[in-house]
């Protein structure tokens, strides 16, 4: 008895010594990660704050509304090529969200079943899901080379906002793809069951409670899209042409701001002015980002409701 | 025995090469309670679901034999007419995440009625036969994921009623509830019977005692296959079964 009490003393005494140790241990490795924390912040407040410091220099209410001059002296301002950028937004979205939730509906609610009936469809599936997970990985040049050949020269579009945005459409089809396939994927199958055991089609379980119950995450993708689109250059360098004005109809060539920046850069001396447009760029994107936050926190409060 | 409302003959059921059902024969009769019962994994569930073809929605799944409704071949039938016709209450409650009015509404709407005064009377009496009328009449509008576990299954089955069914079909509705919301759908099961044929799985002999008319029990031996062994009135399941394997399992010598 007095032995075994001794022997239990002696083994807490070590495991209080050993505790005492991993507690360093964890305190060291809990301060690294917060340097490393540190440093990406800084990373991120160093090049945000720096472009929207001095990009605040150039930005006026004359710089924001009026278009841009032309010419070596970059002089003017950038409206045009804000409302260059929202039409063409406006217009990759028109052509790549019915698309992409369609393909995305088609693998995730479809797809499945029809590959069971036959192995040449399954093998088009998988070659589907393949070619998704491929084009989401593919520099954005490629499909700028791709929207040229095929549509500013074949299909004689020219550099227009039309060439501009089926490229574009090109390039965030797989985000909105994974997006939407993600949401449909959280939405319990206890829906599905519920729906079709009510006597409901499978289309009206889709569109009455399926697509619902994921529409947070298909926005997600969209916006996700919007970004991609304000923030590209090179695929509209080579499919948007580089025209000043405002384009009046969908084969009118234009500049987004992310290209009237590049131009600023390389072509002109109006550095500061570059600059200005570069922080329109930056507050758009953080307005971006902040909007994908607030409706991805409802879709994840839309789920745990579910469970 | 009264007429039977469901029959099946013969009837085997397959996932992929794996027999899950064995020659099954039953006569479901109409307007009463049958309970199925017996031992994890003995085919009760997937037997159920075999009413309202909800197994044609898994992949690989075979059948042999017949189902039969008020004497109809239901593989004649078309799979969405015939769930109009039997409903279905799952295990775990899943209402939709809308309003307890769209919820119970949902049915009516997918089969075409859009009149909304019709709606409405339809939403009330449902709730009312699902005895969740007085809980939630001020509410119509609030989610139905907002109620509780055993109001969620009361609105379940609700959102079952108003399709006007002859037959609901019940997978262990009260298998997530606690004690007191599984007295309230054992009772309204209860009234229930008299309308509707109802066939119910559940896991609980006392409850399968309670609330059924019949009872059947299915058993499983390693092969994994699933047979009717017994089926009977429940009290005579209960009491006086006539073969060994239901005594022991009703005795609770396995299972």
């Amino acid at each position: 008895m007095e032995n075994r009490t001794s022997e239990i003393a002696l083994i807490h005494k070590a495991q209080a010594q050993n505790l005492k140790k991993e507690k360093t241990r964890q305190d060291f490795w809990v301060a690294v990660m917060w340097l490393f924390g540190l440093i990406t912040v800084s990373i991120l407040v160093l090049v945000v704050g720096y472009v929207l410091l001095e990009g605040v220099k150039a930005i006026n209410w004359e710089f924001l509304t009026t278009s841009p001059k032309g010419g070596l002296s970059g002089e003017g301002g950038i409206s045009t090529t804000i409302g260059t950028t929202f039409y063409l937004v406006g217009l990759t979205l028109l052509v790549a969200t019915p698309l992409g939730v369609g393909a995305a509906i088609f693998l995730i609610e479809y797809a499945g079943e029809q590959s069971l009936s036959s192995k040449f469809l399954r093998s088009l599936i998988g070659v589907a899901n393949f070619a998704v997970e491929t084009l989401a990985g593919i520099p954005s040049i490629i499909f700028g080379l791709f929207g040229y050949a095929l549509f500013v020269s074949t299909l004689k579009f020219g550099f227009s906002l039309l060439s501009a945005a089926l490229a574009g459409a090109c390039l965030v089809l797989p985000t909105i793809i994974r997006t939407t396939e993600e949401a449909l994927l959280t939405v319990p199958d206890d829906y599905r069951r519920g729906s079709l055991a009510l006597g409901a089609t499978k289309w009206q379980t889709l569109y009455k409670v399926v697509l619902p119950a994921s529409i947070p995450g298909i926005i997600t993708g969209i916006i996700l899209s919007v970004g991609r689109v304000i923030s590209e250059t090179a695929i509209f360098y080579v499919t948007l042409g580089g025209s000043y004005r405002m384009p009046t109809s969908v084969l009118d060539g234009g500049r987004t701001l992310a290209l009237h920046l590049y131009y600023l850069a390389m072509d002109t001396r109006a550095f500061d002015k570059a600059m200005g447009t570069g922080a329109v760029l930056v507050v758009m994107i953080i307005l971006i980002n902040l909007l994908i936050d607030l409706v991805s926190r409802k879709l994840t409060t839309g789920v745990r409701k579910v469970q | 025995m009264n007429n039977s409302k469901l029959e099946t003959i013969n009837y085997s059921l397959y996932y992929g090469n794996y027999r899950a059902l064995k020659e099954i024969n039953i006569k479901i009769p109409e307007n009463k309670v049958t309970a199925l019962i017996g031992p994890s994994g003995c085919g009760k569930s997937t037997f159920l679901r075999s009413f309202n073809r909800m197994n044609d929605l898994i992949a690989g799944v075979r059948t042999e034999g017949k189902v039969l409704i008020d004497g109809e071949d239901i593989l004649k039938t078309d799979p969405v007419a015939l769930r109009q016709n039997v409903g279905m209450v799952f295990q775990k409650p899943n209402p939709f995440p809308k309003s307890i009015f769209d919820n119970v509404a949902y049915g009516p709407r997918v089969t075409g009625l859009k009149d909304r005064q019709k709606l409405e009377e339809i939403v009330e009496q449902s709730l009312r036969s699902a005895a969740l009328w007085d809980e939630v009449k001020d509410n119509l509008g609030k989610s139905g994921l907002d109620l509780s576990g055993g109001q969620q299954q009361r609105l379940c089955i609700a959102r079952a009623l108003a399709v006007e069914p002859t037959v609901i079909l019940m997978d262990e509705p009260a298998a997530s509830l606690d004690p007191i919301a599984t007295l309230k759908i054992e009772d309204l099961i209860h009234e229930l019977s008299v309308n509707y044929t109802i066939v119910i799985v559940t896991h609980n002999m006392q409850q399968a005692g309670r609330v059924s008319d019949y009872t059947a029990f299915f058993y499983t031996d390693e092969t994994r296959t699933g047979q009717l062994v017994e089926f009977d009135e429940t009290k005579t399941i209960f009491t006086n079964p006539h073969d060994r394997r239901t005594e022991d399992y009703i005795t609770g010598r396995f299972g």
